[in-house]
Parts: C-alpha cells; structure tokens; sequence
C-alpha cells in the first residue's frame, strides 16, 4: 500500500519514464519478497538449521569435487593445489581398473535387484495365505539379519569360511573334500555375495511387499473367488499388477543408485582381501582403499567424481524413462 | 472335500518352506554363539561347530575381567547415539515440518534444496577433507553425529505425516495470537509423537550400527565406539595381541590367549544386547516406510 505514492513521484520526475518504472517494479518486487519473507521468518528460522547444514555437509563438498581435477596437497588445499586437467582420470582408464570396478558395481547392484524382489514378492505373496500369526513369527526370523551391521555379518562369514577352522571347509573334510581357500580364491564370490545380500535384505523388502499386499482391498480377492479363480491366478491376476506401483518405485530407487554400491557387504564380507578384488571390488571399496590405504586423494577423488556424476545422469534418466510411461509413479 | 485336502496341502508346504528359509536365515547367528562358547583347543582340532564339542566360558571370562574397552566402546556409542538421535529428530521435524506447509512461499525450493542432496553428491573424498581438513573434527565424536544427522529421505518421509495434518490446526491456532515457534513446538511436535518416535528408532538404530565415519576419523582408542572395535578386531585379531594397552588390560599372557572364541565373544558381547533389543521394535521399521509416501 505504501508503494504507490512513491512509485508516481519517481516516474513523474525521472523524464525517461520507461527505465524508471521497470527499476521500479524490481524494487516492488524485492520488497514483497522481503516483506513475505517477514511474514515468514519464523517459518524460515525453523527451516534455517536444515539450510546451513545441508549447505555445510551437501552442498560445500561438491564444490570439493574440483579436486578430481587437481594434484591435491593437503598442505596447499583445495583452492592452492595445481591443476591438472584431466591427468587424474587418465591413469584410471588406461588400466582396466575403471572397467572392472564399473562393471562390479552395476552388475552386482543389478543382481541383488533382480533376484531380492523376485524372492521378496513370492515370499510375500505366500505368507499373505498363511494366518496372521504364523505370518509375524515367519517375518521376525527373516527380518533378523537386518538388525545386524556390516561389520558383525563379517564375522559370520568369518565362521564359515575361515581357511583353517571354518564351518565350511571342516565340512569338506569331513566329507573326504578339499578345503577351499575362500578369501583367496575370487571365482565363487559373486554368489557368495548375493546370497550375503538376499539373507540381510529379504526380511525388509519382504515387509514391504506384504504391506503393499496388504493394503490392497479385500474386494479384489471376493469377486475373484466369486468367479472362481484360483490362487495362482489371483496372485498373478490382481496382487503383482497392483503392486507394481511399489515395485517401479523401488526398482527407480535401485536404478538411480545403480553406481553407489553397497561398500559394507563389499568390504567386510571378504574382509578386505586382496585376491577377492577382481570379483569383490566396487566403486565404492575403491574409492575408499586410495583414500585410507594408498592415500592417493587426487585418484580417489576421480574416481569418486565420476561415480557422483554417471549416478547423477542415472537417477534423472530413471524417472525420466518412468515418467514417460507413467507420470503418476515418477519421483518428481 | 478334494480342493479343501488340496488347500491344506499347499498350505502345509507353505509351511514347511518357511520354516525351512527361518532356520536357514537364523541357524548363522548360532554359528558365531557357539564358537564364542568352545574351548579354544577344540576349535583348532575340530574347527567351528554348531554344537561346542567342549564347552567353556573362558573366551567371555578374558573379555569381561577387564572390560575396560568394551565399556567405554558401549559408552561412545550410547553416547552417539543418544545426542545424535536428539538432535537429528529436531532438526528433521523442523525441517519437515517447514516444507509441509503448503502456505509457505518457500516450500518447493526448500524441498528442492534438500531433496537435490539426495539425488547428487560430492562424495567420499571432499566430505572427507572438509572434516578433517576443514573443521578439524578428526578424533572428534562430532565427526560420528554429524555427517548423518540429517537424512533427506527422512525429512521426505515426516513431511508426508506432517501434511496429512489438518492445516486448521495451525490457522486456528494463529487466529488465537500463536506464532509459528509456539505452533510448531506447542501443537505440531506433539501431534506428531508416534511419527517422531518411530523416525527416532530409525535414526538411533542408524545412529547405533554407524561405523563408516568412524572408520575414517577415528584413530583414538578412547573414542572408538562399538562398530569400529569390532571392524578392528575383525580385520585382525592382532589388533588385540599387539595392541599393548589391550594386552596389558585383559592382563593376559598372549600365547594362552583364546584367539578364535574371542573373536566371537566379542561379537556376541557387542552385537547380542542389540539385537535382542532391536526385534521388539520391528513393526516400528515398517511404519517408517509407510508414515509418508515418498511423493509428497
């Protein structure tokens, strides 16, 4: 309301009436951005917190991603370290390391995505025909392993496949077999690995999926046992096409972090070792391994911008392929 | 009467399948137990078994006469956990509960801001160098609170309980002469309490199995939580027999040492309370996923 009279004022002396005006309504504009902003300052102060962290912890290291590009000196820091174009990313592709460490992460990620939802949905889909009892005591024993670190399934596996004493390779021996030595033969790990991954994450996609079962309307299943279906089909024909609302978004989910491998499973399973690394080694062992062991930032850092940036490209082609389909399952 | 024997049929092999994947998915915790509870000499002549072939306690006698550094792991954690819980709920509430106010002018580019964060990111290497090189917080307890104290998945996930709150609750309470503050403290966080507490179990249980920040900012023996003493007695049992502190606490000699039960003890003493504790809450991990859709 105030505006006005000085707004008549300024374009009644300025004689050149047309750049005065749009300074003008600049200025109107920014004041009724600071006056909403008034308004709102509660509302901002609570959201203020939020901001800065995320700018400090999120948005600062970006930035950071210049290293890539540098030979970082912690002496000199970022902004005082040489740069050297392209030179870091240069020794990564020239060996195969880039080749395997890529093809690793994303076939295993494809991997543990194909075959948990599969298990997760049958698994699912069978316990919604047991009674509800049975069903809770079933998801308790499958859902344990959940609640276990990285860390502490490494000690599981640590006890069944320890060279000398280990369950498994006693086993062997017992049955007049030859031990084999787990944490240097690289050739069995890939189903070592999934079926690592499939026991910790089927109690929770399980979970998932049974409550997106159950969420469904019983009138579904009623009128189909009217028509006398069968469970199969009501299985096939009403519960999985419902569901898959859920299942793209988690398929989405699992694209878009196609390139983030799981540095835990990665790390702690094969403990780490050495001659595990042509089948065992990901993005983001690697990544971590120059870092802490080589201590070579400028590698890591590389390596580090090029998985940020593809998985990057791979999250936005994700939902812009899903919401070509289907604009009402894309994330935004 | 044939369809019925052939529905109890198929439910008795649903049956037997569960049971069977049940015992198959728990049967490898008992593994870890039972060599905890093996005499050390008859894990190297028998290897691990199932069922101690001799049975002794002198792995869990070892770790408990000087448990020193057990406690003091257990008391980082507890630590961690409980102000990194804290602070993380308060800050995702407001967060949230900004960015679920649909009147807010700022709503869109606030979530867009935080929700970006989710989609790209710098990293492991300048995360790494702004804490340690930056902030200084190496071998700083902050440096295990802060890098996951605000999760923007979480934020998404209370915005969506936040926004199925009628939004007379607050206009009502502004004709009344309330502030936002005041709304948001006095009526919304209470209103709010079954979604807080079931974020808060997620984000302690996060808080609680952390051990990749400790793994890289944490060298000192007296700030090493749980996680991390396990991932160095893991990664080797030497970390115990040249580790001269250790050795010098447990007063032990290291040739009688039980190396392998030991091991095992430890992960049972540090891993065990939590996990009797965690499935009393199960049904709370579920509720997380479905407080909020995902799309707000």
């Amino acid at each position: 309301m105030l505006d006005e009279p000085v707004t008549k004022t300024h374009s009644q002396v300025g004689g050149r009436r047309e750049p005065a005006a749009r300074t003008e309504k600049k200025k109107s504009a920014l004041r009724r951005e600071l006056s909403h902003l008034r308004k709102n300052r509660e509302l901002f102060l609570l959201s203020l917190p939020g901001i800065l962290y995320k700018l400090i912890f999120a948005y600062l290291p970006m930035v950071g991603l210049l290293i890539a590009f540098k030979n970082y000196r912690y002496d000199l820091g970022i902004f005082g370290s040489k740069w050297v174009g392209l030179d870091n990313f240069k020794f990564l592709f020239t060996t195969d390391t880039a080749w395997r460490i890529t093809r690793n992460t994303v076939l295993y990620n494809v991997g543990y995505m194909l075959i948990t939802t599969v298990a997760a949905l049958l698994f699912a889909v069978l316990l919604n025909e047991i009674r509800a009892k049975w069903t809770r005591f079933y998801q308790t024993a499958l859902f344990l392993p959940h609640f276990l670190s990285w860390v502490l399934v490494g000690y599981i596996a640590y006890a069944f496949l320890n060279h000398s004493d280990g369950f498994i390779n006693r086993m062997l021996i017992s049955l007049g077999m030859e031990p084999i030595s787990w944490y240097q033969d690289s050739g069995p790990w890939p189903y070592i690995l999934i079926l690592v991954h499939l026991w910790k994450a089927i109690g929770f996609t399980t979970l998932i999926y049974f409550a997106g079962i159950m969420g469904i309307s019983g009138d579904y299943y009623e009128a189909a046992r009217i028509d006398g279906a069968t469970k199969t089909q009501m299985a096939l024909k009403i519960t999985v096409p419902l569901l898959t609302p859920l299942i793209i978004i988690m398929l989405i989910l699992s694209v878009g972090s196609m390139f983030r491998g799981d540095f835990g499973l990665h790390y702690f399973i094969p403990n780490n070792s050495g001659f595990l690394y042509a089948s065992t080694d990901i993005i983001d062992t690697y990544v971590y391994r120059a870092l802490r062991e080589v201590g070579n930032v400028s590698m890591s850092a590389a390596v580090g911008f090029y998985q940020s940036v593809v998985g990057f490209v791979l999250v936005l082609l994700a939902n812009g392929i899903v919401r070509r389909i289907n604009p009402d399952h894309s994330m935004w | 009467m044939n369809t019925n024997a052939s529905y109890s049929l198929s439910r008795f092999l649903i049956h037997l399948f569960f049971t069977v994947v049940s015992i198959a998915t728990v049967l490898p915790f008992l593994l870890v137990v039972a060599v905890s509870l093996t005499d050390e000499k008859a894990l190297t002549e028998r290897g691990y078994q199932f069922i101690p072939s001799d049975f002794s306690l002198n792995a869990y006698r070892y770790m408990l006469d000087s448990p020193d550094i057990l406690f003091r792991a257990y008391g980082v954690t507890i630590l961690i956990t409980v102000a990194g819980t804290l602070v993380s709920l308060l800050v995702t509430a407001m967060t949230a509960y900004v960015v679920s106010r649909r009147d807010y002018r700022y709503n869109r580019i606030t979530t867009f801001y935080v929700f970006f964060t989710m989609l790209f990111s710098g990293g492991l290497v300048p995360s790494y160098i702004l804490i340690t090189q930056y902030l200084h917080l190496k071998d700083n307890l902050l440096a295990l609170i802060l890098p996951i104290l605000l999760s923007p998945f979480n934020i998404m996930v209370l915005k969506g309980f936040l926004s199925k709150l009628p939004i007379e609750v607050v206009e009502s309470a502004k004709i009344d002469g309330a502030k936002e503050l005041g709304i948001f403290f006095k009526i919304i966080l209470p209103l709010s309490t079954p979604a807080l507490a079931t974020l808060g179990l997620l984000i302690s249980f996060a808080y609680w199995n952390e051990w990749f920040n400790a793994m890289l900012y944490i060298d000192d023996p007296n700030k090493v939580p749980l996680q991390l003493l396990l991932v160095r007695t893991l990664n080797s049992i030497e970390f115990i027999t040249t580790n001269s502190e250790f050795a010098q606490q447990l007063g032990i000699d290291l040739s009688d040492f039980p190396n392998n039960s030991a091991r095992m003890a430890i992960a049972v003493l540090a891993g065990g309370p939590m996990l009797v504790i965690f499935p009393f809450f199960q049904r709370f991990f579920v509720k997380g996923l479905t407080v909020g859709s995902l799309k707000g």
